[in-house]
């Protein structure tokens, strides 16, 4: 159940592995789409936090090409639709996300991260 | 009280059956859920404002339910496997990792509004290898520091554990204000053995002004707490001169014997005005 709200919130956080973490890429992904409920104000307060240009990454990546490439400044019901079907309904099943800059993979299975670090991975 | 935090780590205490059993509980899950109300309470997040929390230690999804009931969108981090198994099954909304809080958090500052955890932290105060990574100082700090950054400012987080000494409560609140919190401690029905409940309570940022830390619940638990079970009800019989009222009196034993008439029983004493009245004593 990784969706594309809590990896645009991921970094990698393997010792040492500070800079150029962000964000994970994807690698062998299955997508499951699944539908979930519409909250506009929920979105509104999100955006501010979104890393826009990751997220249009993450989302070509799954093959979603809906997002425009800048935030539009006008935040329309249309567009915000778009955005929650991108955020919240797409959800990662299996496949495994790698560190740009480590390369440290962290295996997806049956939508659950393995965010596990090996003891001379700790900070 | 039980402290299977002695027994085994967390991941293999919490195996596939005990997982299930954990879950499948009722008592458990009913304190879970007052736990998390309580929780939320001492979160104080803004009303009508979706929130993004992060639930630590989500385990079955236990508190992720009510999480979901409340309406806040939100993401849960444990350790057991078989525990996130049962969460899968249980079909809850949130997004789930699979993560040891003793190594760290990655995500980004400030990506939080809030974070719960019950019945977690405990779990962190045992070193399951020689590893200097693995001692609960280290990962104390670890696990603090790397929150406070993926948190909101301002914003909370509300820690409910089961400390086993003064010691371990020192050692995570100082450990807790050296990665950059503010806040304390705040203990429900402190003097109550069973109900009593310790809830970490920490801040980022203040917002200009001190944060007030909340107070305890006090005084009169409520449910049952203290008080045995059916006391009420006793309480409730002994009627208003304060004197109990017989358990075997007339109306009683008329009552028995009208349930034998019915039933057939032959040779039941008729009913006169002798019946259940009390022999006078014979000096």
């Amino acid at each position: 159940m990784v969706r594309l709200i809590t990896h645009n919130l991921l970094a990698c956080h393997v010792k040492g592995c500070t800079s150029n973490n962000f964000p994970l890429e994807f690698k062998d992904v299955q997508v499951v789409l699944r539908e979930s409920e519409f909250n506009p104000d929920f979105l509104r307060g999100f955006i501010p936090k979104l890393e826009w240009p990751a997220l249009v990454g993450a989302a070509r990546e799954l093959g979603d090409t809906s997002l425009p490439d800048q935030l539009p400044e006008m935040l329309d019901d249309d567009f915000l639709k778009t955005l929650h079907h991108v955020l919240l309904e797409i959800h990662v099943e299996e496949g495994i996300m790698i560190c740009p800059n480590c390369k440290h993979n962290y295996p997806v299975s049956n939508g659950i991260p393995n965010m596990l670090l090996a003891e001379h991975e700790i900070g | 009280m039980s402290r299977p935090e002695l027994i085994a780590p967390p991941e293999i205490y919490y195996g596939d059956t005990e997982a299930k059993k954990y879950t499948k509980n009722t008592r458990n899950q009913q304190i879970q859920a007052d736990m998390t109300y309580r929780a939320l309470e001492l979160l104080n997040l803004p009303p009508d404002e979706p929130a993004f929390l992060l639930d630590i230690g989500c385990g079955s999804g236990l508190s992720g339910e009510i999480l979901d009931e409340q309406g806040y969108i939100w993401t849960g981090v444990d350790i057991a496997p078989s525990m996130l198994e049962v969460a899968l099954e249980r079909e809850v909304e949130g997004d789930l990792f699979l993560q040891d809080i003793g190594q760290g958090f990655g995500f980004r500052p400030g990506s939080f509004d809030g974070a719960i955890s019950i019945s977690v932290l405990q779990w962190l105060l045992n070193a399951e290898t020689s590893h200097p990574t693995s001692s609960p100082p280290h990962r104390l700090t670890r696990f603090f520091t790397t929150l406070h950054s993926s948190l909101r400012n301002p914003s909370r987080a509300v820690f409910q554990f089961y400390p086993s000494s003064d010691d371990q409560i020192q050692l995570i609140t100082s450990i807790a204000q050296k990665a950059g919190f503010g806040g304390g401690l705040v203990v429900d029905y402190p003097n109550s053995k069973k109900a009593k409940k310790v809830f970490l309570c920490l801040y980022v940022g203040g917002g200009g002004g001190q944060q007030q830390l909340p107070e305890g619940l006090d005084g009169e638990e409520e449910v049952d707490g203290g008080k045995a079970r059916f006391e009420r009800r006793r309480e409730r019989e002994k009627g208003k001169n304060g004197k109990r009222k017989g358990l075997k009196d007339k109306d009683w034993i008329l009552k028995k014997k009208e349930l034998y008439r019915k039933r057939g029983k032959e040779s039941v004493p008729r009913d006169s005005k002798f019946t259940g009245r009390k022999r006078r004593p014979v000096f």
